[in-house]
Parts: C-alpha cells; sequence; structure tokens
C-alpha cells in the first residue's frame, strides 16, 4: 500500500473524517482544563502523603506495618501481585490480538499498553518497599543467587518491563511524528523538542513503513512468552515453598489467568473514562466494549475453573495442614472476602456480561470494578492466608495492615493514575496512523466492490441492449 | 533535521533491545552468564534434589549434601570457575559460597571436616516443668547470644499426644542439609558453611523475607524495628557466627554455635538443660555429647527410633528427636503447659521497640 498516495486520492469525506481523528487525538496536549489540574493536585497530595509514610517506615522499620514473623507478607506482596497482574492487560490486548490480526482491536492497542508499562513500574516498585533494607538493594546486582525465585522474578520483570516500554514506544513512533508537524510552535518547546527527538525522523517513507511493521511483528512475537512468564515467575514466590496452600503446580498457570481477567478489566474500566473524558465515542464502540466483556467472561469462566481443580483435588484429600487452610478461606476468617471474590468477582460478572439488560458499557464497568476488588482480595488471601497456616504448635498469627500500609497502596494507585494520566495529556491516546491505514483498507476495499457492481451493471445494460 | 531512513529505525530499535538485554542482565555482564548459570544451576540442582531424597542412608556419617552439590558444580567446571575467579559481579551460585570471610571449618581426627549436628532426647525433656522456670535452653540461648525480644531461637513448643497428654519439643533451627531458605535467598545472604550449618550474613540481608516465606519450621525472625536488646550487644564484634547487635530490617536465627563448638564449648542451650536431654556433636566423627555422657551419634540414633521434624518435606535436618514426653525425668504428660519466656534487660538500646510473633 502506497500511503502518500493513497492520501492524494483521498475524497472529502475521508479527508474529514481523517482531521476529526488527529484533532481528537491532539486535543488534550491543548492545554489543561481546570478539572484536570485538581486531579493532578489531588494524586499528587495522596503520593506525597504515600511518600511520608514510606519516610516514616524507612526510619522506624517494618514494625510500622502489620507485619511480624508469622504472617510476614502483606499488603505490599499483595499489591505487587495484583499491579503485575493488571500489567497483562496490554499484551494480551496488543500482542495477542495483534498476532491473531484481530481488526478490532486497533483503537484499544495504544491506552492497553500504556497500562503495561504504567502498572509494571508501580508494581515493581512495591517490591522495594516491602524491604527490610532497600538501601542493601544493590546486592542483588553484585551478590544474586540464581537458584532464588526472587532473582527470576527480577529478570523477568526488568525484561517485560524494557520490553513493554518498547513495544508502546515503537507503534508510536508514525504518531509522535504526526504530533512534530502539528504541533511544532503550538505548545512548550521541550514538549516539541521531545516529540520529534522521539519521532526519529519519520516521515513516513516506504522503506520506514517496513522496517516498523517487521519491528512490530518481531517485538509482538518476543513479548506474549515473556509476558506469560513474568507471571508464572511471580506465582513461583509462592509455588517454590513447601507451604500448604501456595505448594502447587496449578500457581503458575492460575495466575497468568487471573493476570489477564484483571488486566482486562482495568482496561475496560480505563476505557470508558477516557472514552467519556477526552471523546472518543466514535472510535472506541460499544462493540469494543462488548468484545471486551466476552473476553472477560471467558476468563471468569477459566478462573472458576482453576478454583476448582485446586480446591477439588486438595479438598478430596485433605492432607496435612489442607484442612486448616480450607477451614480459614471457607468458613473462618478469610471467608468473607473468598466468598465476595467468588461470587463477585467470577460469578457476578459473567452474569452482568450475559444478560441483555446489563450488557452495555455501564454494566461492563461496573463488572470490572468488582472483578478487581475481586483479584485484589484473591491477591490478598493467597499471600496472607498462605502464610497464616501454623507450621508448628503455635496459635495461628493474625494481620491487619496498618495506616501506612494503607498509604502507600494509596500512594501506589495515585502513581498509577497519575502516570497514566500524564501519558494521555502528552502523547497519542489512540494508534492514529493503524487506524487511518485500516480505515482506508476499508474504504478501498468498499470502492473496489462498488467499482466491481458498477462494472457488472454496465455489463448487463450492454447485454439487455 | 536529518532524515532517517527504515534501517536506522530498525537498527534503533535492535540497539534498544541489546541495551535492555543488557541492563536486565543486571549489569553483570553479557546476558549469557546469568541464563547460562541459571540453567545449570536448575540442572545440577533439581537431580541431585532427586538423589538425595532417594538416598536411603541417613545423613550421618555419609558426605553431606552441600558437599556432594559442590563437588557436582566442579564436575561441570563451575565450581573451580567459582573458587579462581572473584566474583564481584558474577553471579555463580551465590547461595553456595560464604558470604564473607569466615573461620577456617573444624577438622576431626579423621583430617575431615566436623559436621555439626544435635540430637533432643525428649524422654528427658520436660519443658522445664520441674525447675519452675521458663525452658533453661532457651533462657540461656537469650542470654548467651543477646536475642532480641520476642525471638527465641530455640523454642520449646508443646505438642499434644495421641491419646491424650503432651510432650515438650526444643526447635533450634533444624539446620537442613536441603535448606529450603538458602535456595530461596535471592542475595546469597544466608549459606550452609562446609560445617553444614546454615548461618546468615547480616551484612548482605536485603530484607525481604523470602526466606522466612520458605522455611518449614518457623525458625527464622525478621528484626521489624529497632531490636530490644541490651545496650552491652553495641561493644561485642559481630560476627556471622556471632550475631550479636542485630541491625533493623535483617532477618535473624539460631547459628547452631560453631564458633564454641570450634573452641571446644557446647553450645549454650545443651550446656544450660537441667536434664542433659540435648547432645551436639560431630556426625563426621560419629561422637555427641550431652555434657556429661558421651555417644556414638549414629548408634545411639538407631538405638533409640530417633525422628526428624517433617521427614517428609525432605530437608534433610540435622537436628534428630528421640521421642518422648519427659517420661525418664518423672514428668506427668497430663500436666500440660510451661513457664513463658522472659527476655531479662533492664535496660535496652536507646530507640528499641518490642513487637510479639
Amino acid at each position: 500500500m502506497e500511503p502518500l498516495t493513497e492520501m492524494d486520492s483521498m475524497e472529502e469525506s475521508d479527508r474529514e473524517w481523517s482531521d476529526r481523528l488527529e484533532r481528537r487525538v491532539l486535543a488534550p496536549t491543548q492545554g489543561s482544563s481546570r478539572a484536570f489540574k485538581f486531579w493532578i493536585v489531588g494524586l499528587a497530595t495522596v503520593m506525597a502523603w504515600g511518600f511520608f509514610a514510606f519516610y516514616y517506615q524507612w526510619r522506624n522499620g517494618l514494625y510500622v506495618t502489620g507485619m511480624r514473623d508469622r504472617i510476614s507478607w502483606g499488603l505490599y506482596i499483595t499489591s505487587f501481585v495484583f499491579f503485575i497482574g493488571i500489567s497483562h492487560a496490554g499484551t494480551l490486548i496488543s500482542a495477542i490480538l495483534r498476532a491473531s490480526n484481530a481488526g478490532w482491536r486497533t483503537p484499544v492497542t495504544r491506552i492497553a499498553e500504556a497500562i503495561t508499562s504504567v502498572a509494571l513500574i508501580s508494581g515493581a516498585l512495591f517490591v522495594i518497599v516491602d524491604m527490610g533494607r532497600p538501601d542493601r538493594l544493590y546486592h542483588l546486582f553484585l551478590n544474586g543467587n540464581w537458584q532464588s525465585p526472587l532473582m527470576w522474578d527480577m529478570l523477568a520483570i526488568t525484561i517485560y518491563l524494557t520490553a513493554s516500554v518498547v513495544y508502546l514506544y515503537v507503534p508510536m513512533i508514525p504518531d509522535l511524528a504526526m504530533f512534530r508537524d502539528k504541533l511544532d510552535g503550538k505548545v512548550w518547546k521541550p514538549q516539541t523538542w521531545m516529540y520529534r527527538t522521539m519521532a526519529i525522523g519519520w516521515n513516513n517513507n516506504p522503506r520506514q513503513r517496513s522496517a516498523l511493521t517487521k519491528a512490530i511483528g518481531i517485538l509482538m512475537l518476543l513479548i506474549i512468552p515473556v509476558a506469560v512468564s513474568v507471571h508464572t515467575v511471580v506465582s513461583w514466590i509462592f509455588a517454590m515453598t513447601t507451604r500448604v496452600s501456595w505448594d502447587s503446580t496449578i500457581f503458575g498457570v492460575f495466575f497468568v489467568a487471573g493476570a489477564i481477567y484483571s488486566g482486562v478489566a482495568t482496561l475496560v474500566i480505563v476505557l470508558a473514562v477516557m472514552r467519556k473524558i477526552y471523546g472518543l465515542e466514535e472510535y472506541i464502540t460499544p462493540t469494543h466494549f462488548k468484545y471486551l466483556a466476552y473476553l472477560l467472561a471467558t476468563m471468569a469462566l477459566v478462573m472458576i475453573y482453576g478454583n476448582a481443580s485446586e480446591f477439588i483435588t486438595t479438598g478430596f484429600k485433605m492432607t496435612g495442614e489442607e484442612a486448616f487452610a480450607f477451614r480459614q478461606l471457607f468458613v473462618q476468617d478469610f471467608a468473607p472476602i473468598y466468598w465476595f471474590y467468588f461470587f463477585g468477582g467470577l460469578v457476578a460478572p459473567i452474569l452482568i456480561i450475559a444478560f441483555r439488560p446489563t450488557r452495555n458499557i455501564s454494566g461492563f464497568v461496573v463488572a470490572s470494578v468488582l472483578i478487581n476488588i475481586g483479584m485484589f482480595f484473591e491477591r490478598y488471601f493467597i499471600v496472607v492466608a498462605g502464610l497464616r497456616v501454623p507450621l508448628m504448635d503455635y496459635e495461628p498469627a493474625s494481620y491487619f495492615p496498618t495506616w501506612v500500609e494503607w498509604s502507600i497502596l494509596a500512594c501506589g494507585v495515585a502513581g498509577f493514575l497519575m502516570l497514566l494520566t500524564l501519558f494521555a495529556r502528552f502523547f497519542p491516546i489512540l494508534a492514529v496512523w493503524e487506524m487511518k491505514e485500516e480505515h482506508f483498507e476499508r474504504r478501498r476495499e468498499e470502492k473496489e466492490l462498488v467499482d466491481l457492481r458498477v462494472e457488472q451493471i454496465q455489463k448487463e445494460l450492454e447485454a439487455v441492449k | 533535521m536529518a532524515r532517517v531512513n527504515s534501517l536506522t529505525v530498525v537498527r534503533a530499535v535492535v540497539a534498544v533491545l541489546v541495551a535492555a538485554a543488557f541492563v536486565t542482565a543486571l549489569a553483570t555482564g553479557p546476558i549469557a552468564i546469568p541464563l547460562v548459570v541459571a540453567l545449570l544451576g536448575a540442572a545440577t540442582y533439581v537431580p541431585l534434589k532427586l538423589r538425595s531424597s532417594f538416598s536411603s542412608e541417613p545423613d550421618g556419617p555419609a558426605k553431606p549434601d552441600a558437599i556432594s552439590r559442590r563437588t557436582a558444580m566442579k564436575r561441570l567446571g563451575l565450581g573451580g570457575a567459582a573458587a579462581a575467579v572473584p566474583l564481584a559481579g558474577l553471579p555463580v551460585l551465590a547461595g553456595q559460597l560464604p558470604a564473607a570471610a569466615e573461620e577456617e571449618p573444624a577438622v576431626g581426627p579423621s583430617g575431615r571436616v566436623r559436621q555439626w549436628g544435635m540430637l533432643i532426647d525428649l524422654r528427658r525433656c520436660d519443658g522445664c516443668q520441674s525447675q519452675g522456670t521458663a525452658p533453661q535452653c532457651t533462657v540461656a540461648c537469650i542470654e548467651g547470644h543477646l536475642v532480641p525480644e520476642p525471638m527465641e531461637w530455640i523454642e520449646v513448643y508443646e505438642r499434644e499426644l495421641e491419646g491424650g497428654g503432651s510432650q515438650f519439643l526444643p526447635t533450634p533451627c533444624q539446620q537442613c542439609q536441603s535448606p529450603p531458605c538458602v535456595n530461596v535467598c535471592p542475595v546469597g545472604a544466608t549459606f550452609s558453611n562446609p560445617e553444614g550449618i546454615v548461618l546468615i550474613d547480616q551484612d548482605r540481608c536485603i530484607g525481604c523475607r523470602m526466606c522466612m516465606a520458605a522455611c518449614p519450621y518457623d525458625r527464622r525472625f525478621f528484626n521489624w524495628g529497632e531490636p530490644p536488646v541490651p545496650p552491652e550487644s553495641i561493644l561485642a564484634d559481630y560476627s556471622i557466627e556471632h550475631q550479636v547487635g542485630a541491625p533493623m530490617g535483617t532477618v535473624m536465627k539460631c547459628d547452631f554455635c560453631p564458633d564454641m563448638a570450634r573452641a571446644g564449648t557446647l553450645p549454650m542451650c545443651v550446656s544450660a538443660c537441667p536434664n542433659d536431654a540435648i547432645y551436639y556433636g560431630d556426625l563426621e566423627e560419629d561422637i555427641a555429647t550431652n555434657g556429661h555422657d558421651v555417644v556414638a551419634f549414629t548408634e545411639f540414633m538407631a538405638d533409640n527410633n530417633s525422628f526428624r521434624q517433617k521427614e517428609d518435606l525432605g530437608t534433610q535436618p540435622r537436628v534428630h528427636y528421640i521421642p518422648g514426653h519427659g517420661e525418664l525425668v518423672g514428668r506427668d504428660k497430663d500436666v500440660t503447659g510451661r513457664f513463658p519466656t522472659t527476655w531479662p534487660w533492664l535496660e535496652r538500646v536507646k530507640g528499641s521497640v518490642t513487637w510479639s510473633r
């Protein structure tokens, strides 16, 4: 396809469509509204409070948290697993759907990829917050012990982070070039400089386009196994120990499924919000939400199946401490959050998506919020309930997060939203060039069909004559 | 601005990816080394773990697992490299390497490195009910090692017996020969020394608590705050084998007193036991003592049907138990409960806090 000639032969309606799309995407860069400023200040305040909480923890030790020897991981590790899970939104939507050539994905890929990078950054920081001696982080580099699942984790997450940042950036180059061309002189100087640098001289020539297509193809295939490995390895932090509820072969698979599930749910929420704020109704349509919701329903069924596989096989035998683990999860301490997870986070979303009256965007957003709360609870009971099973003859410990932990969690969420907001403020939130390409492809096909029909009619007319 | 052609885009992408690969190789060298090492680690670790779990021999005088693993590494050409190359930045199974300089290992009359082990005769343990005090082993350990509250490096658990009554189970670090904690430590801060003891380098510990999650015996303790130790602990010199002045944010546990054993003294818990229930000795020379009697380690174990805690996990502890409930020292098994442990410090390091487990 020759894009330049395509532009020349564009019809008036197409030109209008294309201009409107560009205007929509360029709009956020044109300045900040009052509400936007309030939002940023609000997030910054929450983050500042979280930083204070971390400073307080730094000075006084993890003593200020609710964690103790017998339940030695809590909200931080839960958040770590949760955020790394969310990061799977981008890869799935973007890489897997790209690989399977699902056309509908184009308008949602950019936002999905942005969520991935941002969630990874937020998630990885929770590990550092959880460390007793974050000042000694350098030992991981100097004295890394490759037997340790934590080192596998670090390797996997850093590779995934770099890969997903590259994967966010590379397909964005043509759009950055568009920003560079359209915004020159209209925005803050350093901003123009940033677009110019990041566009690395893109001028839409055929060689560049073929190189870009190749690069995206390679990245897309590389990133899928990396993403799968990341959450598998995260689960292995738990599954590589001998504790009853963690010592499970299904953990890796189950964590990956859960990651995709909560990742897509997060994507639905973010898409719905951005669609409203930036007026993207024309591009992100109810159909997109419907497809994503079907994906959610499928993943919910996979999760229910995973729960059944895990709990029926272990519960049938009920060996060792398994009875204690079952009791605390299903009827005692963790029962409220387990059953909320099960009915609120797995069953309810399926019902919401299945029945026509709730099968709309608001319904999907409600389902997605339920899913994310449910999945956070799931991560929580995996971590905390797993640790609570007594190893020796002592009374089971109890754990409840302190204000420090809640504050740092709030800071993590605020940081996630802040990075996402800033991304939307300064970068193209839709894959404009891909959308255009698809649009023109479609137009050309339509035109060919029309031409064909005209030809046929003419032939028929001649035959009649 | 110079127009850049497509090849440059590809090159830039490749360059970014390669740079990323190098960064993710943890700035320690080519990515191949850690990956190959990880694979080799898995390749040596998994078969050895399997072999050791199928081995019919009790650990006794047999070659301990840590050594055989090292031999296996050497066979793969890894051990030699590990010994020859100064390892700053080369992550070669750091968990197998001593975290810092330590004393030369003790050597027995046969010329072989001593393999410290413990045997606790539960028939003689009454949880110090007869003394009317907290278990003396725990008390002596706390006073001797300046153990911060609420850590009990040797903790006396009370377990219900089948058919009623209870037994007391003094539980120090089990000194596993296939230690789950050592395997999961990301920085090799906890390691097995040549004498088969699991130690912690608190100058290296990053406080991730992965080892605490992995330990099946609840024998690891974390300094959640500034630890409540007496001021005199500041005067003592820290060594990996003599952990005093516990730094906040690091993990601690029973160190099995190898420094005392080398000097010819029994560990505090052994000499403090009023009923001589704890034997300590060398599995290599096959000899153990409780301070009064000397026994042949393996024979004494075999004669008395010794067991190890959670044998099914394959951790291969160095702490063995002879089943019982204090019957040899006249304990009535139906009298349950023991006195709680207290920490005797009148003064504590300034700014320290206490917590419960």
